[in-house]
């Protein structure tokens, strides 16, 4: 297991090196001067701005050839220096580590809220298929997937926060694992949860109607054993084991969907921070809450795979 | 499958639920409207009228007016033809970049499949919308450029499936018999295997649209995608975010719009997987 586990975070090594490499790339892709970005177009009349240029050039290493500049940007990564905000003047990292928190806490939540209400609607649609209860769950579903998570999340902020008062607005006062901060969190996360509670859902009820098919569950059956116990402890231990993947998966959909979700609530997290970023035009603040974003996706890929051998005991890694 | 059993046969699924029905009618209208739409429009969608500001729903105005006076019923169908032609272009895109990308891997095996798996498991390892954030914040908010970035958030997936379908067919005997009569490669791959690797791609492409018109909305609504005063959906919902105490109505009707559309393309995406490919099941 630990030497699987090692290979496959040998073998994710490289697809990291090249989401830096392109990341490191976009930069240049991006037109015009990084340096004009940095100084501004108004230079004060007692200074050579050639030379200031010149100066900021080679402070920030960029008079250096590309290779070099990319080994020291993987550099500068391994020790955690993610480069210098353009706009704050404080290293990114600084900016980005609270943030990544809070971030990491909502997907928490909603990947929390998604699982208690996507596994158990899968397994009720799933108990009488085609009755009324299933196609009323699977539309519940269809319909979860189809919301646009923005506008949701400002309907719920109308409702509950603008009208009925129950819950504040938006922002992050503290953490979400204290009573206060809880409340902050809760329109956020059942708004970023709900289209993967109704993928989840989706998936139960298909997985569990497939194993509710097979032989070993018409054994247990015939045995006279009581349905639930069919269902509950034959049944959907088999069939969730794809579901773990996917909840799996859904995890770093989520931080993606953070991106929008932490907007609409002004939720001070990665999300909100590289939408703040991309329209001051500040790169290496972009280019960082990426990088913080794709990282944990590939390593929460790894942990699921993991995991997968766990709960599966046919699954053997050597 | 021949076409006209295909077409009989979807029909039968959609008569079968009333939902999927009503789906097909909705989504009908949709396309009629973002095609139309900017004909039926009542006022001008970009002209403000200040006498009439953030006004709630009326005989006048159907959908009531944003905080500039503009009619917002107007806007909702001019808005129609930039959501959807987002979705469609970004899938149709992304359709053929991933289809031929899986299609070589799969046929020509070895060295290259290997490498271009790895480019697909890199851009996998952009979650979601992020890549397209990405990609829209190095080359600038437009729509060519969210059509593109949409679209690159398709193809690794598309590459899979293509891929797969590639490889399950690839060692068939007519396959084999193509080869050893010695066509061309590229005829192979484009006139005996890709015909019958469509089912699993048509019925993810539709999924995908749904998704790619959330996803287009998604951008607009982060500053991201079109400019303003566009009657875009998405963008429609940002602006009206300042009026969410006073006039919810305004963000009410896009958000409405892109909801129906993306549910009724759901809806009949599941219905089309029933008929295409009862093996895929979510």
């Amino acid at each position: 297991m630990a030497v699987y586990l090692l290979r496959r975070l040998i073998t994710a090594v490289p697809v990291m090196l090249v989401v830096v490499l392109l990341v490191f790339l976009s930069l240049q892709l991006v037109p015009g001067d990084p340096v004009d970005f940095i100084i501004g177009p108004d230079t004060p009349y007692n200074i050579d701005r050639e030379a200031y240029e010149a100066q900021i050039r080679q402070q920030l290493g960029l008079d250096r050839p590309l290779y070099e500049q990319f080994l020291r940007y993987v550099w500068g990564l391994v020790q955690f220096d993610f480069g210098t905000s353009i706009r704050s003047k404080l290293p990114v990292i600084e900016e980005l580590i609270p943030r990544y928190q809070a971030t990491l806490e909502l997907a928490v939540f909603a990947l929390l809220i998604a699982v208690a209400v996507g596994i158990p609607a899968g397994v009720i649609a799933a108990i009488r298929p085609n009755s009324w209860l299933d196609s009323l769950v699977t539309t519940l579903a269809l319909m979860g997937i189809s919301l646009p998570s923005f506008w949701f999340g400002l309907l719920l902020m109308l409702l509950f926060a603008l009208q009925l008062g129950w819950l504040p607005p938006s922002g992050r006062p503290t953490s979400a694992f204290t009573a206060e901060g809880f409340a902050y969190v809760i329109m956020p996360a059942v708004t970023l949860g709900l289209g993967s509670a109704g993928l989840i859902m989706r998936l139960t009820r298909s997985q569990l109607l497939e194993v509710l098919g097979e032989d070993y569950v018409r054994t247990a059956r015939a045995k006279g054993l009581p349905p639930s116990a069919v269902v509950l402890k034959h049944a959907l231990r088999n069939a969730l084991l794809p579901v773990v993947t996917v909840v799996g998966l859904q995890f770093g959909e989520l931080l993606a969907g953070a991106v929008i979700v932490e907007t609409v609530f002004s939720y001070p997290g990665v999300g909100s921070y590289l939408i703040q970023s991309v329209s001051n035009r500040d790169f290496p603040a972009v280019q960082s809450g990426v990088l913080f974003v794709s990282l944990t996706f590939v390593l929460v890929n790894l942990l699921v795979d993991a995991l997968y051998s766990l709960v599966d005991p046919r699954i053997r890694y050597d | 499958m021949n076409r006209s059993s295909f077409w009989k046969r979807f029909w039968r699924r959609c008569r079968a639920n009333p939902i999927t029905l009503a789906s097909l009618v909705v989504l009908a209208l949709i396309l009629l409207t973002a095609v139309v739409g900017p004909l039926l429009a009542p006022y001008d969608p970009l002209k403000p009228d200040f006498l009439a500001l953030s006004q709630g729903p009326s005989a006048k105005h159907w959908f009531g007016t944003d905080q500039l006076g503009r009619d917002v019923f107007s806007r909702v169908l001019h808005g129609a033809g930039y959501s959807i032609s987002i979705g469609l272009l970004s899938v149709a895109l992304g359709l053929v970049l991933g289809a031929v990308m899986g299609l070589v891997a799969g046929f020509v095996g070895g060295r290259v499949d290997a490498w271009l798996m790895r480019v697909v498991d890199v851009l996998l390892a952009f979650p979601g919308i992020l890549l397209a954030i990405l990609i829209v914040s190095i080359f600038g908010s437009s729509y060519v450029n969210v059509v593109v970035a949409l679209a690159f958030f398709s193809v690794p997936t598309f590459a899979r499936i293509a891929r797969a379908s590639t490889l399950s067919i690839r060692n068939l005997d007519y396959v084999q018999a193509a080869e050893a009569l010695g066509v061309h490669p590229l005829r192979i791959m484009f006139r005996h295997i890709l015909p019958n690797a469509t089912a699993p791609l048509v019925v993810y492409s539709t999924l995908r649209c749904a998704s790619a018109i959330l996803g287009g909305a998604a951008l607009s609504f982060l500053g991201l995608g079109v400019a303003p005063p566009t009657p875009e959906w998405g963008l429609m919902i940002a602006q009206a975010r300042e009026a969410l105490r006073s006039a919810p109505h305004i963000m009410l009707f896009p958000g409405l719009a892109i909801f129906l559309t993306v549910l009724a393309v759901n809806i009949l995406g599941d219905a089309l997987r029933d008929v295409l490919d009862p093996k895929l099941k979510t």
